[in-house]
């Protein structure tokens, strides 16, 4: 974010809060960047000649008599091939040693891509994790987060699924990340020789919070100059949304707008759905996927912040431990892919909606004996073979450490019914039983 | 002479300012930034300071920016060339944009100035006319699109001429009328209306009574919706909202569909885009685009022109209604437009009311709602709009403003069950939660008992009772365990999940079972009620569960055959081997 000539400045500061600055000036732009002390801030309210300022770092130790610089325009990013491999702050500086980019400057959170003008994804994305690529398809140009709990490893799962995926760039987007999350990201991608493919943007939990709401933008960006100028296929990864709406949340505490559910801004599912629908399929051949991470309270779903994600997201993806085998597994009930009937039998063998039907049918009954064996009633036969079924299927399927192609993954379902149940007892289609029954 | 202004004040979408004449609540005023102008809409007037929404992002706007007010409301263009069009919430022809991006201050005009209609007359010289009154008609994809006198039009008018049948533009004049003062005025295709005005340019509005098939078995058989009726349909993320809507405007039995979609995904919008210039209609053949306009603005557009999209698509909906055609219009979502309602009450800061929503939020839903209906209109042909909204409430909680205000207003309710969603029971409503007010009309009893049959409802009555039957069963199997009940218990429940199975949930991805017209769901509500009358017998409640599986089974395959097919009556000759099995 570069500073121009003919900066204004003043110096006359009428009212200062936790977060916010007012102060008298003319000919100044609404979401226009300035600097307080060198401290960046942006205008989010102009009434008259009082302007008031949203600043980023909080306002500690901002005297009346601070320096105001205006910097003329929004927060930009310089967009160039020369981002590729670097590593950035929430304001798009160089936190690696590198030198500054040099591009052209843009400003980030820009408009939105013409519905009529979008192409229906549908190009899958293969992850080698089975739990997502048979049960929960992922498709180009999708948006979905993964739900879980904060004590699970969802920054592994995706540092995986982001290395697997065949994308030309990958775009890391980290918001209130543990210095350790950070350098974890950093060496995955440097282990797999994949820094030049690799973009970050982070805010970590040891810069100030109200940062990290440039983070989202910032990322994407970076994505629709690959995307859109270059044609390429992106991915982009943002963790931990939930941090970023708490941001926002401070945010609108500190200006005292009216909260709404658990304390969000009534605007949570707008500004959410102006990041995620960033996602998109062009009709030159690029896209914007999004892989998000949104971490629960106690597995609460029904809280504001994923609530209003699923809302907006196609789908999400559920980690939970399973304590019989022992794994973290995609949950197949609670997970969901909406777009991958646009993929699934069609990019893939033509047995994988059945048998991806069946199994987690087959996994439901399991979980009914389970209820059944909790409540002290007797166990049929049936029951006890689909409870041995589901331990095979959570291990050999759902769990996170599998890392095999689609084929085989649906190899190995066919195997694990094979192994616990009659033909006519799973359902499936007679033509296809004939030619996969092991 | 419109008033003029400058911008005294920004925050966020919410503008401040200054005029210098007189300003109307509601009119429309462009912001000058530059050489982009912003649309914008007067929300609040206190003094000589007016407030105004912005349309669009306000980014680098400026105190002391231009502002030029236009003299009228948010208006839409009416005339031929709507059908199969793509707009925005403020009706501009998103095809007509260039580029990939949306620009700001980029807008579109909705019909098309050079493409020729063919005009038939449908009034002659001498005619008295009014506001509505058909002078012509033009084919507008096989529909006959009337024009009509304009609906601003005020007290009668005598026809001085017609255009003569042949073909012309939107902008020809195909009449001139003369007034009660002996003025001529010229009448084109098009007209302009403001949407936050209902037309209600009609002789009556009956209450509805006529069945609309939508193909939708748990609504046809179980909770109809009728021509000009009401319904809603909340359920939590992921429920299944918006490939049921999809569903009915794919198959109703409608003329015209119209499309609002209302903050939500862009990909889903895609989603129409693709298929419906490929799909048939079931009722005539035809391309269902041909018979479709869509309203897109998705969750990621300016969140003030989310709030018009809705106003827009009632708009055009009424605006064919007056042609005596049958309308479809469905919103997905009104909780987004609520929200986007509740966004600009908070910037006003007004008084919040339950969940900070706008304290008028019940009365703004209803008068809504009370746009749709069925009318007669003045020349006695009747005209429909039939509504269909989702509600997105949050958490999935059921008590919340939108979920509440909306069930006041609606007369269907088409609860969708999360557990429903999460056993694949598709579609997910609930059927003894969801009701149909329609059922209680005795001029729907009288239509429906010719139009199917006069048992049909105490049919429906009784499957509404087994099904709650089976729910009350299944809960006691499962305190008692299964053998901690009569085998009659279990026979009971399966009863009640042969109806679910069969009836209740359909296979939206599935080419036929997608659709079932009303003499098809009479037979199998038939079939299924036969069974259900039927007496089995049993060793133990072992056999129970496996016996139906089969005898769902089969039934199903007769779902996802071909009506009366050599392949259905197969399934259904396997039917009656499998009853003689086990019927006493
Ligand atoms: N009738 C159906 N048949 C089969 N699958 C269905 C059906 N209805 C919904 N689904 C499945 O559920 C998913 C979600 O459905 P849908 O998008 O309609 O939900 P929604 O209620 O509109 O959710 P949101 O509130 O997030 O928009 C679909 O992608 C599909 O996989
Ligand atoms: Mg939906």
């Amino acid at each position: 974010m570069a500073t121009k000539a003919f900066q204004k400045i003043f110096t006359k500061i009428t009212q200062i809060t936790k977060a916010t600055v007012s102060l008298h000036a003319e000919d100044v732009g609404y979401g226009e960047l300035a600097t307080i002390q060198g401290q960046l801030a942006q205008v989010v309210k102009i009434i008259g000649n009082e302007v008031t300022l949203q600043v980023f770092g909080g306002t500690e130790g901002i005297p009346t008599n601070a320096e105001v610089v205006f910097l003329g325009g929004a927060p930009t990013l310089k967009v160039s091939d020369q981002l590729a491999g670097r590593f950035f702050n929430s304001f798009g500086k160089p936190i690696d040693g590198g030198p500054e980019i040099d591009g052209v400057e843009v400003e980030i959170g820009g408009p939105s891509v013409n519905p009529v003008r979008r192409k229906q994804p549908s190009e899958l994305i293969a992850t080698g994790i089975a739990g997502i690529d048979l049960n929960n398809t992922l498709v180009s140009g999708q948006k979905i987060p993964f739900f879980a709990d904060p004590d699970q490893p969802f920054n592994q799962v995706m540092a995986n699924v982001a290395l697997r995926a065949k994308a030309d760039k990958i775009i890391l987007g980290g918001m209130g990340l543990t210095n350790d999350d950070y350098l974890y990201f950093k060496q995955v991608f440097d282990n797999a020789g994949a820094l030049d493919r690799i973009i970050s943007f982070v805010n970590t939990t040891e810069n100030p919070p109200v940062e990290r709401l440039l983070v989202p933008d910032m990322a994407l960006t970076a994505a629709e100059y690959f995307a859109v100028e270059k044609n390429e296929s992106v991915l982009v990864l943002l963790t931990d949304m939930t941090l970023y709406a708490d941001a926002l949340s401070i945010v609108s505490n500190r200006m005292d707008q009216i909260p709404s559910k658990d304390s969000m801004p009534g605007s949570l599912y707008s500004d959410l759905a102006k990041i995620y629908e960033k996602a998109v399929q062009l009709p030159d051949g690029g896209s914007i996927t999004i892989i998000a991470v949104t971490t629960l309270s106690g597995g609460d779903i029904t809280h504001a912040i994923p609530d209003n994600t699923g809302y907006i997201t196609e789908g999400q993806l559920f980690l939970r431990s399973d304590s019989d085998v022992g794994k973290v597994i995609v949950d197949p009930f609670r997970s969901l892919s909406r777009l991958k009937q646009l993929v699934i039998g069609k990019k893939t063998r033509a047995d994988h909606p059945q048998i991806m039907n069946a199994a987690i049918r087959l996994y439901a009954d399991a979980a009914n004996a389970r209820t059944k064996m909790e409540n002290g009633f007797d166990l049929s036969n049936y029951d006890e073979r689909s409870l041995a079924f589901a331990k095979d299927y959570s291990s050999e399927i759902l769990a996170i450490d599998v890392n095999v192609g689609t084929n085989e993954m649906l190899d190995e379902t066919w195997k694990l019914l094979g192994k616990h149940f009659k033909k006519e007892e799973v359902g499936i289609r007679e033509e296809l039983v004939k030619e996969y029954w092991p | 002479m419109a008033a003029k202004g400058k911008v005294v004040g920004i925050i966020s979408n919410l503008v401040v300012v200054e005029a210098d004449g007189a300003i109307a609540q509601n009119e429309i005023c462009f912001i000058h930034i530059g050489d982009e102008r912003l649309m914008a809409e007067v929300i609040k007037v206190i003094g000589k300071n007016v407030y105004v929404q912005v349309y669009e992002s306000t980014r680098g706007m400026k105190v002391g920016n231009t502002v030029e007010f236009a003299g009228h409301m948010l208006e839409v263009t009416l005339g031929p060339g709507i059908l199969s069009k793509n707009y925005d919430g403020l009706q501009n022809d998103l095809d007509k944009m260039e580029g990939v991006f949306l620009k700001r201050g980029d807008y579109t005009f909705p019909l098309d100035k050079g493409k020729k209609w063919d005009f038939k007359p449908l009034a002659k010289a001498g005619d008295t006319v009014e506001a509505g009154s058909w002078l012509g008609e033009v084919d507008e994809n096989f529909q006959p699109h009337k024009i009509m006198v304009p609906f601003v039009f005020e007290g009668t008018y005598t026809v001085k001429s017609v255009a003569e049948a042949g073909s012309y533009t939107i902008d020809d004049v195909m009449a001139v009328l003369t007034n009660s003062k002996g003025e001529d005025v010229q009448v084109t295709m098009t007209q302009k209306w403001p949407v936050k005005k209902a037309i209600t340019i009609y002789k009556d509005k009956p209450r509805p009574f006529k069945l609309l098939e939508t193909g939708v078995r748990t609504i046809d058989t179980i909770n109809p919706i009728v021509e000009g009726g009401t319904g809603f349909i909340p359920g939590p993320f992921g429920t299944g909202k918006t490939v049921l809507q999809h569903g009915i405007s794919k198959q109703a039995e409608a003329d015209i569909v119209v499309i609002a979609a209302c903050g939500e995904r862009a990909n889903e919008v895609v989603e129409i885009f693709t298929e419906f210039p490929e799909l048939e209609d079931p009722h005539t053949g035809r391309k269902l685009m041909e018979r479709t306009t869509i309203i897109a603005n998705t969750s990621n557009m300016p969140v003030a022109a989310r709030e018009a999209s809705v106003y827009t698509a009632m708009t055009i909906s009424e605006y064919y209604r007056n042609m005596g055609l049958r309308v479809l219009m469905m919103a997905d979502s009104t909780s987004r437009w609520a929200q986007a309602l509740r966004e600009m009450s908070n910037r006003l800061e007004e008084l919040p009311g339950p969940d900070a929503f706008p304290v008028d939020l019940p009365a703004i839903i209803s008068n809504f709602y009370a746009r749709a209906g069925y009318v007669n209109l003045n020349n006695g042909k009747p005209g429909s709009i039939t509504f269909i909204g989702t509600v997105s409430p949050a958490g999935g909680n059921l008590k919340e403003p939108v979920t509440e205000s909306t069930k006041k207003a609606a007369r269907c309710f088409y609860a969708l069950q999360q557990s429903r969603a999460d056993g694949k029971r598709y579609p997910a409503i609930n059927p003894i939660d969801s009701y149909s007010k329609y059922l209680e009309y005795p001029e729907f009893e009288e239509y429906i008992s010719e139009r199917i049959n006069d048992q049909w409802l105490d049919k429906i009555n009784e499957m509404k009772t087994l099904l709650q039957r089976g729910l009350e069963v299944s809960e006691q199997i499962n305190i008692l365990g299964d053998d901690g009940v009569s085998v009659d218990y279990h026979v009971r429940f399966w009863k009640s999940e042969v109806i679910d199975f069969v009836i209740l949930q359909q296979d939206a991805f599935d080419e036929i079972d997608a659709v079932t017209p009303i003499d098809r769901q009479e037979y199998m509500v038939d079939k299924v009620m036969d069974l259900c009358h039927k007496d089995f017998s049993f060793e133990s409640f072992a056999e129970v569960g496996p016996y139906f599986k089969r005898v769902i089974n089969t039934l199903r395959q007769m779902n996802y055959s071909e009506f009366k097919s050599d392949r259905f009556y197969n399934y259904e000759k396997e039917l009656q081997e499998t009853l003689s099995e086990a019927v006493v």
